[in-house]
């Protein structure tokens, strides 16, 4: 059994992190799970959340978007749409969008089709919220 | 003989083309490196996607709506081409190759339709006598993923809703900066390559929360990030191919001003010459 595990994150946009970890831990969309080494082969899918992991007694997080993990022989592939690790959050930003978020929320109802994706706009943002007040 | 005027006028004009042509060459260069590093940055996203589903699809027996075969009848081209000129062949290659697919129907659809990205294709096909459903303008310059995951539902939707039974993609792959691959893929139904990776998953996997919910998403959003993919590609080979074309015409511009500056230099010469031989027998009738 390896001791670590080989935590690839790639996005549409390129590849995030290429690390060796000690452990992960995932926002699954049945709630948050952890891999340790020697993990069985898993396909999950996974939640806008806050994604951490451990390396060298740290642990650093990045909030994520729609995904999934593919763990296979201590290699763990994360693919997910976007990944923002805490220290290029914008705290302000993802401040002010909640706050739009928010409002835009207050005039819909649950039965407008905006509704959906203001609900996900304001999951996002207290997702970046409360990881880059982690990181701090 | 051309008056010395025009020829003048000629290098000049020649040389205002040849300076249109350096700048915009110069453009595309820059453009070209970031286009191209976004190739490279997708591709690990977008192979490794087709692995992970090459994988379920083989291990797992789900009767999906996107992998369901129907009798081929109704197909939609999806074609992406660019929305500026000025790019070689780049435009016109692909949409005669699509042009080409229409009218040879090797499968004998009973009915295609083309949906086209960009403007150029649009230009080239609507004289063309084929059925054009959509035109996306605008899309190719500034490619984003949510463009692409709009894209891919709306095609997604069109397949479940049987509207079409085949869609295929027609891109340019990008290979090199002076090479372009016309690629047509078919998007649905979902087609696997055959023995990739075969055995050397666990059989024990485990898919959370299952098996079928996984493989649902991973097929919607696998159309989204082909279609991601096509559109960065096709931005990169633009860039390429316009680069290319962008350049020879610069050489030839170049050539063509050495032509006629020598052409100017003769006919300067010969006025010269005339000139001379009127002074002299003017001289020589005075004696």
């Amino acid at each position: 059994m390896a001791e670590k595990l080989k935590l690839e994150m790639v996005t549409p946009y390129g590849t995030v992190l290429s690390e060796e970890v000690d452990d992960v831990v995932a926002p699954g969309v049945m709630g948050e799970f952890g891999i340790l080494p020697g993990h069985r082969a898993m396909l999950a899918l996974l939640d806008i959340g806050v994604f951490s992991y451990l390396k060298n007694g740290k642990r650093s997080y990045v909030a994520i978007n729609w995904g999934y993990v593919d763990v296979n022989q201590d290699r763990v592939t994360v693919m997910v749409e976007t990944a923002e690790p805490e220290d290029i959050i914008d705290l302000e930003r993802a401040k002010r969008a909640m706050g739009r978020a928010q409002k835009t929320l207050e005039t819909l109802t649950e039965d407008d089709k905006e509704y959906k994706v203001a609900e996900a706009a304001l999951h996002r943002a207290l997702i970046r919220i409360q990881v880059a007040n982690r990181g701090r | 003989m051309t008056s010395l005027k025009t020829i003048k006028k000629r290098i000049s004009s020649v040389k205002n083309t040849q300076q249109i042509t350096k700048a915009m060459k110069m453009v595309s260069a820059a453009k070209l490196r970031k286009a191209q590093q976004a190739v490279l940055d997708t591709r690990p996203y977008a192979n490794k996607m087709s692995a992970v589903i090459a994988n379920l699809v083989n291990k797992v027996e789900v009767a999906h709506p996107l992998l369901k075969k129907r009798p081929r009848e109704r197909a939609l081209i999806l074609l992406v081409t660019g929305d500026r000129g000025l790019c070689g062949g780049f435009n016109v290659n692909i949409s005669k190759a699509v042009e080409r697919f229409c009218r040879s129907n090797p499968e004998e659809f009973k009915q295609i339709d083309i949906a086209i990205i960009g403007r150029k294709g649009n230009e080239y096909l609507k004289r063309r006598n084929v059925n054009i459903v959509n035109v996306y303008e605008n899309l190719t310059e500034d490619v984003n993923y949510q463009t692409a995951a709009l894209l891919g539902e709306e095609l997604s939707a069109a397949y479940t809703e049987e509207r079409y039974d085949v869609i295929y993609m027609y891109y340019n792959a990008f290979r090199s900066v002076i090479a372009q691959d016309i690629t047509r893929v078919q998007l649905l139904p979902v087609t696997m390559p055959e023995g990739e990776d075969e055995g050397s998953a666990d059989p024990g996997y485990i898919f959370e929360p299952n098996p079928k919910e996984v493989l649902c998403q991973l097929l919607a959003k696998n159309v989204e990030v082909q279609i991601f993919r096509a559109l960065l590609e096709s931005r990169a080979s633009e860039q390429g191919a316009r680069m290319t074309s962008m350049d020879s015409a610069t050489k030839n511009a170049t050539e063509m001003i050495a032509k006629l500056t020598l052409q100017y230099n003769r006919a300067r010469q010969a006025a010269i010459t005339t000139e001379l031989v009127e002074i002299i027998s003017g001289a020589e009738a005075i004696k």
